[in-house]
């Protein structure tokens, strides 16, 4: 203590002082803040939904319009549901830098809590597909690595390749890469089949299903590479490219010092 | 007993039974030219033992069979998942066996290695000319070498049954099926029944260790016989002659280069297996034929031909309850049908058009040979672009284009840069034996500048050594061939038209910058 009061009249002790209040503050609010959004009662959830309404109007509708109607350059989102929007929103697509041919992932505009009030917002407009739990997103425990392996070479990898690298589609549109996405979204994802995904509902692949598959992108994420340099797990074309370049390359060059004159 | 004396009993052993001596004597001292382009052929040479050794290794556990298995083995993300045997055995091969992934890793990565050789080898016999007579028939060879490569490359990769060479299998199928009238007929021959049945994976497998492996054999051989017996072709340049090789003999020089450039191959091939994943079968997971990977591509010396059939507008037409399915026909196996076959009987052609039927063991630089160089550079701009298509859905994602628009572009760009690329190498080549012309008459731009009394500016040049003057005029240029519509007595010939078509591909193949005559140099002097 005698060590720090030492420093009491330094020049930096003031601002110092000044940031660790703030830190604290903030620190404080948050967590209280959160623990108010955890408990919502009725009364909450209609101010919850009236400030989605708001951010709404403000972030969106000019082009999804003032009832979200949809427009000549938007859908209507009146059923799309909250997980549509926690997957769209929350990975950063909505709202879109630009009009191009697909929205890309990027860092989300709105911070969590505005996700979720614009997500109440448009559950609020007709009923759709539901924000999974925590509890329902189980996946070590629901989801086996094989089978889900087995689903997604049926129903995924012709889009998003073998290993969840994601593809080409027609027109420069494309199936994203599955490394890095949390299992939410990849659970949104299939049940509200966002851009040109299809929906797969929960009676083409069961929640449990959809557990296995979130499970094997999970461990195919994990895996390492076991034959050294993954090559971007694109299959051959780069391995063509390194054989010409580094392989070959290398040999010509060794070609050369070979056949070179002894100075 | 010194250790040379002792060496020398076995060798008189060895001698007195077999004569052996004098034949050694004089191989061992056979003159091989030096230069680095010549040894791109060994590359492919030493990848091909490199294969025979790895492929054997793998044979040891690899089970051909498209028997159905449970897997239990200890990668756990295909636990309990049903696939063939030939896939259950090659994921064994990868995780079980020691050194196994290794192994794999070596025998794919010098296949690829084998074929860019190969490649790289054709390009230098074809732009140096060295595949003129007498070595049409080892070219032709060669050409053999490289189908062989193709399919036997294939074969290889569509062994382990994994969800990628499934694929590329069913697109064979579909080739084999487009083949008009017998196609289908020939589909049920291949796979004993209909796709993807339970024959295939055995049969190709005989092939693939057996059957090309030996073709393989006797072709290389013939090849290497040949190059010994019609001996090495050389660079043109003082002291070489069409009657003469220059260079080093086998034995010590040649020996001790090439057995070091083998281990290095062999370095090389290793290393990138250590350091670099090739076709991770367990990722692509078994094949069923319900299932498809995003940017499924076969390997690269295979890339041009995905890449036709993937440009082919779809094309279809029925006669006689015939479907003739122009759309895989015509990129499948016309057009390679056409470039190989082309590319086997150029020597002919050329010799055709040149009226040229004498030996030829100097090289051509590529610049003097400009019609050549520019066929060649067309050539490879086709496969280029060809190839471009065949990775379009990875060089889509990856750069931010759209399929449809690299279809497109390959599309075209297929019928106009080719020729593109014909008419800016024969210029070059042109501007390059210009360049060579002034260099003789007036020598190198040292980049000095000098201020003459009257004050005029002069830059000096320098002139160029007697050797490397030598090497810019020693080759030869020939007219064009005169072809008359009429003979001696004034009688019409025959064939007509093939003469006037030949006389224009002998105008164009003749055209060059007249190189420097001993009358240019005089009048330079006064």
């Amino acid at each position: 203590m005698k060590r720090l009061s030492r420093y009491r009249r330094h020049k930096a002790a003031g601002p110092a002082l000044l940031i660790f209040a703030l830190l604290a503050i903030g620190t404080t609010f948050s967590v209280a803040s959160a623990t108010t959004t955890a408990q919502t009662t009725t009364a909450d959830r209609s101010a919850l939904i009236e400030e989605g309404r708001q951010i709404f109007l403000k972030g969106c509708s000019s082009c999804h319009g003032l009832n979200s109607e949809g427009g000549a350059i938007a859908p209507s989102l009146v059923g799309v549901g909250a997980a549509s929007v926690d997957f769209q929103v929350g990975t950063g697509r909505m709202p879109m830098a630009d009009m191009s041919t697909q929205a890309m992932r990027k860092e989300p505009l709105y911070t969590p809590e505005e996700t979720a009030a614009l997500a109440a917002y448009v559950a609020s407009l007709a009923p759709g597909p539901e924000i999974p739990t925590e509890e329902q997103l189980n996946y070590e425990r629901d989801g086996s690595t094989a089978e889900g392996g087995e689903l997604f070479r049926n129903n995924c990898a012709m889009c998003h390749n073998f290993a969840g690298q994601g593809g080409a589609l027609t027109q420069g549109k494309y199936a994203p890469t599955l490394m890095g996405v949390e299992p939410k979204h990849i659970y949104e994802a299939m049940v509200t089949g966002p851009q040109s995904m299809p929906v797969f509902s929960d009676k083409t692949i069961t929640p449990e299903e959809k557990m296995s598959i979130i499970k094997w992108i999970k461990a195919a994420e994990a895996e390492p590479n076991l034959g050294g340099a993954s090559l971007g797990r694109v299959g051959p074309v780069t391995e063509g490219l390194l054989a010409w370049t580094l392989g070959l390359g290398v040999l010509i060059g060794v070609a050369v010092w070979l056949a070179m004159k002894a100075r | 007993m010194t250790a040379e004396a002792r060496l020398g009993q076995v060798a008189n052993y060895v001698d007195e039974r077999t004569g052996a001596a004098a034949w050694m004597k004089k191989n061992l001292q056979k003159v091989f030219p030096d230069h680095w382009s010549f040894l791109l052929g060994e590359v492919a040479l030493y990848s091909f033992i490199i294969l025979l050794l790895s492929g054997t290794f793998l044979t040891f556990w690899f089970d051909p069979s498209q028997r159905e298995v449970i897997y239990e083995g200890s990668y756990a993300p295909l636990e309990g998942i049903k696939m063939s045997a030939a896939y259950a055995s090659t994921l064994h091969i990868s995780f079980e066996v020691r050194g196994g992934l290794l192994m794999r890793q070596i025998h794919h990565w010098a296949a690829l290695i084998f074929m860019a050789a190969i490649v790289a080898h054709l390009m230098r016999v074809f732009f140096t000319g060295a595949f003129r007579k007498p070595r049409e028939g080892n070219w032709i060879i060669g050409v053999g070498l490289l189908t062989l490569g193709i399919v036997e490359g294939f074969l290889g990769y569509s062994l382990p049954d994994d969800l990628l060479s499934g694929t590329g299998i069913r697109i064979a199928e579909a080739i084999i099926q487009a083949i008009p009238v017998v196609g289908s007929y020939l589909a049920y021959f291949a796979f004993g029944g209909a796709f993807p049945g339970e024959a295939f994976i055995p049969r190709i497998y005989t092939v693939h260790v057996l059957l090309l492996p030996g073709a393989f054999l006797a072709l290389i051989t013939a090849h290497l016989m040949l190059v010994w017996y019609q001996k090495h072709t050389q660079y043109p340049g003082p002291g070489r002659t069409e009657k003469n090789v220059v260079g080093y003999p086998l034995m010590p020089v040649y020996m001790a280069k090439a057995g070091g450039f083998f281990f290095i191959v062999f370095g090389v091939i290793a290393f990138l297996s250590a350091v670099a994943s090739i076709n991770p079968i367990w990722l692509y997971g078994p094949y069923t034929p319900g299932q498809i990977s995003a940017g499924s591509q076969p390997d690269w010396y295979m890339g041009w031909l995905d890449g036709l059939v993937r440009m082919a507008p779809p094309l279809e037409s029925h006669y006689f309850g015939y479907t003739v399915s122009w759309n895989i026909l015509i990129p499948g196996l016309i057009v390679p049908g056409i470039l190989f076959t082309g590319m086997a009987l150029y020597p002919f052609i050329e010799s055709w058009i040149t009226g040229d039927k004498r030996e030829h063991h100097l090289l051509d630089r590529p610049r003097n040979a400009p019609n050549r160089t520019a066929l060649g550079a067309m050539s490879i701009t086709f496969m280029i672009v060809a190839l471009i298509n065949g990775g379009n859905d990875l060089i889509a994602t990856h750069f931010d284009l759209s399929i449809n628009q690299i279809m497109w572009g390959t599309r075209f760009g297929i019928f106009i840069l080719p020729p593109i690329a014909f008419v800016v190498t024969k210029r070059l080549c042109l501007s390059l034996q210009r360049a060579d012309r002034e260099l003789v008459l007036h020598g190198r731009e040292t980049g000095r500048l000098l201020r003459l009394p009257h004050g005029e500016f002069v830059e000096v040049h320098e002139p160029i050594s007697p050797e490397k003057a030598y090497l810019l005029t020693s080759h030869e240029q020939a007219p064009a061939l005169e072809l008359p519509e009429v003979d001696g007595r004034g009688v019409k010939r025959a064939g007509a038209i093939r003469n006037k078509i030949r006389s224009r591909m002998s105008v164009a193949h003749s055209e060059a910058i007249p190189k420097v005559s001993a009358d240019d140099l005089k009048e330079i002097e006064h």
